[in-house]
């Protein structure tokens, strides 16, 4: 290992430009001549419009144009489409109502967008957007997911009754029930996954530009994924074929999933560039986030659990409803289903499982993938259902997981839900996280809260999470409507300077410098000669994005492959170069050996010699520049142990973390830190839902009522525990790296965790966000019981 | 934001010259600005009070802490005149928002607004203290009107508050987890008036319970109130907390506060 290659904790090169103020985002720039958008958004939940009058707004000064749906929809574009196809018990694939651009005659949910007005200054286009006359009428509106599925509930599109999405089930329900009739214990939890506003720190924002001279669109755009824009951009919204619409995400301040999908906003923004032939730029303001970012989870859950008289577990049954917002946004068909319930099996072997899911359609923003994605969610129920089994059935519940995990001899062990888990070892990590948490000591710390008058807990979560997304051909099958391969191409410059282009992009995940290590690494290029380019459909040739804990599984795959064609045509080069044999090149850390003697000549001279081919081998093409792509044959499977110890003031309901311990296999690691950062960064979004986050729509009008830091709340520093984390290590058997994904861990892990902490504290289950008052009121009601 | 007319008076005459029609008050603008930028307010005038050196500042005078109206939560927070006088308010002021707030945010500005949820209405109510104005002194009691309202005039703007030092004092806050305002905030002081407890974040304002009050009045100690019962009714009831988990914690922190006052 160098200082800078595999396995260094190299400080992120990136950094230095975000800490000075000279990252690039979206906002930042500033196209000649552009003017500004502004979107007038419905105040009502749901309402039908029956007339918008512009006349006042388009007259009022700086205006540059009012655009309605109506305009959008008479210039015959499409609209955003959902990439996903979901078939159901029915055998038809799921319901995928249209999503107008801009609101034509309907207005779905509060924030939906019904007119895009373009001024000279954001203050002139409000100030016109206070004289468009828009008349609603407005409808009942329906909130919640069990509600909305309700005979009688408002219809929310007529292409959907009953406001359902599809009715999906998975696994084996004969075999199922025989189980559960066989079994000696079973246990049921109704759970509520809590909705959640992913809150990047950097709010949506977009800019359209036209070149009428070339026919070409540029948006510049916060995505996780800018080919994917280009893509559905062009095939379903077609505003510009591929090779005339070229999407740039320079610097992105944060995803989670939210900056994914391929929004109505982003759309209107590059069709009025085109339209007006004029640079048209939109940043959302937060309130506006709130409203419009898809939001995350949302599922209301039944699981059972049944196991026999020595605690082994026969079958898991599990009912879940899922609140996919007004409409579909571009893979929230597939987050309730294919990325979350063939994750029921956890660690555990579990002889059958069945699920069934419901999506449905309700009068708020769309819900989508958000860190995670699903992963949680299936963790979150079966997590604590084995903690609830376990304090049922009386047993330790490390023990009960471990009489339950899938052995080490058991790989790959194919779950009852499609996925195949290649390698892992789930004792390794509960093992060394009851170590660190010194578990055997738990009793004593539990019998000092109490003399302090705290309630003490502790709570696991052994979780799996399915990253690297995603097999093509498997994906495909299942209904996906894109191949999730990644590109590289790892360009040597005459010098012996390397740019690396690659089709995944960098919204905080330090890419720049893990992927510059594995060059450094594979190439012996200095670290800083390596420059990591993402996020431009015109530099990059192709790309899926960043999503899933794909970038270093996928993505850094297909740059060791493009390494790999590297040092091939080397050998070739350098052979020459030496007068040797090509099979007697041997190859070692940027420097190429004739084997058995001390003949060497280095990558860069290699190089120097592909650009300047003076003396060249005969049949070999000039330059040092190859391509890759990598289509991964399996998932990979990250999988660990974390444990949460927590302290409940009974007089308040205020949870206090005292500890945190998380152990995770991520396969091989490249550069530590910034694993540790991912994990630190995953486990405070797992607290923020567990304890402090909770989306709420009022039930009756469909007002979002936290819809701002004021009410919303996100986890701060001061929530935190100081984390400690460890790292076991089965290495992926399927990609050459041996990596897994980390960015999702801690988010997926850390719900249950806590939750099952706060829950063994107070002696009763309750709902995230575990507030102070349910807290107090749990702890209030077991009092008065104990009475 | 909409359009409006700017103004940076020097002095506090000047400052009231330019009040009148739809003028607002700027002082430190923590809520002020927000809402200008909501386009919740439509004022045809601001005129900032940050440019009149007269407003700011901390003093002792005699048994009385005066801090002028534009002196930022952080001064009072780290002024060591406040922190041997009446250490509960300079607790108090530490713990109003983040940095970034207790850096702009001002007495007078928190004081005029009387914001139900926020830490400075408990403080005056709690000290018995008196707002000075460019026209007269108020007293807490007095001051107070309702959600958001006070006894202030059109053309009156506060300049200073008149802090009596108490025998002692206490606040404990219990903070909302979004917003960190207080979701209940409880002030107590023993003072040679007698004790006032004054709650914060709980009802639609500020206001005092007596029956603690006369309860403390023999035992200044935590144990003293616990046959006081605060009643839910009138009390705030929203996301964050019930109107029944607020009239709780008002006991819970007044015992707080109370400990923290040596009780």
């Amino acid at each position: 290992m160098t200082d800078t290659g595999i396995g260094a904790s190299v400080r992120r090169k990136e950094d230095r430009r975000f800490t000075t103020g000279k990252g690039r985002y979206t906002d930042d720039i500033h196209r000649p001549g552009q003017a500004i958008g502004y979107f007038l958004r419905s105040p009502h939940a749901h309402a039908n419009i029956k007339g918008i009058d512009t006349t006042a707004a388009k007259a009022a000064p700086g205006v540059v144009a009012v655009l309605t749906g109506a305009d959008y929809a008479a210039d015959g574009f499409g609209n955003p489409i959902c990439g996903w196809t979901v078939t159901g018990k029915n055998g038809e694939g799921h319901i995928a109502p249209p999503h107008p651009t801009i609101a034509v005659d309907k207005v779905r949910q509060v924030g939906d967008a019904v007119a895009l007005i373009v001024a000279e200054t954001l203050d002139k286009a409000k100030d016109a957007a206070e004289l468009v006359e828009v008349d609603y009428e407005e409808l009942p509106a329906v909130v919640n997911i069990a509600d909305a599925l309700a005979s009688g509930a408002p219809q929310i599109h007529a292409e959907a009754p009953g406001n359902l999405c599809f009715d999906w089930d998975i696994g084996d329900k004969a075999a199922t029930e025989k189980a559960f009739s066989a079994a000696a214990h079973v246990t049921t939890l109704e759970l509520v996954n809590n909705r959640l506003v992913p809150n990047a720190m950097e709010p949506r924002a977009a800019i359209g530009e036209y070149d009428s001279g070339s026919e070409e669109i540029t948006l510049y755009t916060t995505s996780q994924n800018p080919h994917v824009a280009r893509l559905v951009i062009s095939a379903f919204v077609g505003l510009a074929p591929e090779n005339k619409l070229r999407v740039i995400a320079p610097d992105v301040g944060g995803g989670f999933g939210s900056k994914i999908f391929i929004y109505p906003d982003e759309i209107a923004v590059a069709w009025a560039a085109r339209k007006l032939d004029r640079p048209v730029k939109w940043t959302a303001e937060r309130s506006e986030s709130f409203l419009t970012d898809a939001h995350g989870r949302d599922h209301i859950t039944k699981a059972e659990l049944a196991t026999d008289k020595d605690g082994r577990i026969l079958g898991l049954r599990v009912a879940t409803l899922a609140n996919f917002g007004a409409y579909l946004s571009t893979f929230a068909t597939a987050v309730p289903t294919y990325l979350y319930a063939t994750l029921l099996s956890g660690q555990y072997a579990i002889p059958t499982i069945y699920a069934e899911v419901k999506g449905g359609f309700t009068n708020t923003s769309p819900v989508d993938a958000y860190r995670g994605a699903g992963r949680p969610e299936a963790t979150y129920v079966v997590e604590r259902l084995m903690e609830r089994a376990a304090r049922d059935l009386g047993i330790d519940p490390a023990e009960f997981r471990r009489r339950n995990f899938i052995g080490t001899d058991q790989f790959p062990y194919q779950t009852p839900v499609i996925l195949n888990y290649d390698i892992g070892d789930y004792g390794a990590s509960l093992d060394k996280a009851l170590e660190m948490i010194d578990y055997g000591n738990f009793a004593g710390r539990r019998a000092a809260s109490e003399r302090n008058g705290k309630h003490r807990g502790i709570g696991f979560a052994a979780y799996i999470e399915a990253c690297g997304i995603a097999p093509s051909a498997a994906v495909g099958s299942l209904g996906a409507g894109v191949g999730l391969w990644e590109s590289a191409q790892v360009r040597f410059n005459p010098t012996g300077s390397v740019t690396v282009f690659t089709g995944s992009h960098s919204h905080g995940q330090g890419h720049e410098t893990t992927f510059a290590q594995l060059i450094c690494d594979r190439l012996g290029v200095p670290f800083e000669s390596i420059e990591i380019v993402h996020g431009d459909t015109k530099e990059v040739p192709f790309g899926m994005g960043t999503y899933g804990s794909r970038s270093l599984a996928v993505g850094g795959t297909a740059i060791a492959k493009a390494c790999t064609k590297i040092v091939d045509k080397g050998k070739k080069i350098a052979a020459h170069l030496m007068e040797a044999a090509v099979d007697d090149i041997e190859y070692k850390s940027g420097v190429f050996k004739v084997a058995g003697t001390d003949r060497q000549t280095t990558m860069a001279e290699v190089a120097f010699a592909a650009y300047v081919p003076h003396n060249f081998p005969e049949g070999v093409e000039p330059g040092l520049n190859e391509s890759a792509f990598y289509d991964p044959l399996n998932f990979t499977f990250p999988a660990g142990t974390h444990i949460a110890e927590v302290e409940v003031d009974p007089a308040t309901g205020t949870v206090d973390i005292v500890d945190w311990v998380a152990v995770d296999d991520f396969g091989n690691v490249i550069n530590p830190m910034i694993v540790e950062g991912q994990v630190h960064g995953g486990i405070a979004q797992g607290i923020g839902q567990a304890l402090l986050e909770g989306c709420v729509y009022d039930r009756e009008t469909g007002q979002l009522l936290s819809g701002s830091y004021m009410d919303y709340a996100m986890p701060r520093a001061d929530d935190l525990p100081n984390f400690r984390v460890g790292l076991t290590n089965t290495p992926c058997t399927h990609n050459e790296l041996g990596v897994k994904g980390c960015g999702e861990a801690g988010a997926i892990a850390a719900p249950a965790a806590l939750m099952n902490a706060i829950t063994d504290a107070i002696g009763s289950e309750i709902d995230m966000p575990a507030t102070q008052e349910k807290v107090w009121r749990a702890v209030q009601s077991r009092r008065m019981a104990a009475e | 934001m909409y359009s409006f007319d700017y103004h940076r008076p020097r002095s506090v005459d000047d400052a009231v010259r330019q009040l009148g029609g739809e003028a607002k008050l700027l002082a430190g603008g923590q809520t002020f600005i927000p809402t200008l930028k909501q386009r919740l307010a439509q004022p045809d005038k601001i005129v900032d009070l940050g440019g009149i050196a007269e407003l700011s500042g901390i003093k002792v005078e005699g048994d009385a802490v005066v801090i002028g109206a534009m002196t930022r939560h952080g001064a009072v927070a780290a002024s060591a005149e406040v922190a041997k006088a009446i250490p509960a308010l300079a607790k108090l002021a530490g713990g109003i928002g983040d940095p970034q707030v207790r850096n702009m945010g001002t007495l007078g500005g928190s004081v005029a607004n009387n914001d139900p949820a926020a830490d400075y209405p408990a403080a005056l109510l709690g000290l018995g203290a008196s707002v000075e104005t460019n026209k007269r002194t108020v007293a807490a009691d007095d001051f107070f009107t309702g959600m958001f309202e006070t006894a202030l005039g059109e053309d009156e703007i506060i300049t200073r508050v008149r802090f009596p030092v108490p025998q002692a004092a206490g606040y404990a806050k219990f903070a909302n987890p979004a917003s960190r305002y207080a979701l209940v905030g409880v002030f107590v002081a023993r003072t040679p008036g007698g004790v006032r407890v004054a709650v914060t974040g709980a009802g639609p304002g500020v206001f005092r319970i007596g029956a603690m009050e006369t309860a403390l009045a023999g035992n200044f100690s935590a144990g003293a109130i616990d046959g006081v019962s605060v009643s839910a009714d009138g009390l705030n009831s929203d996301m964050h907390g019930s109107a029944e988990y607020r009239a709780h914690l008002v006991t819970v922190m007044a015992k707080r506060a109370i400990a923290a006052a040596g009780g």
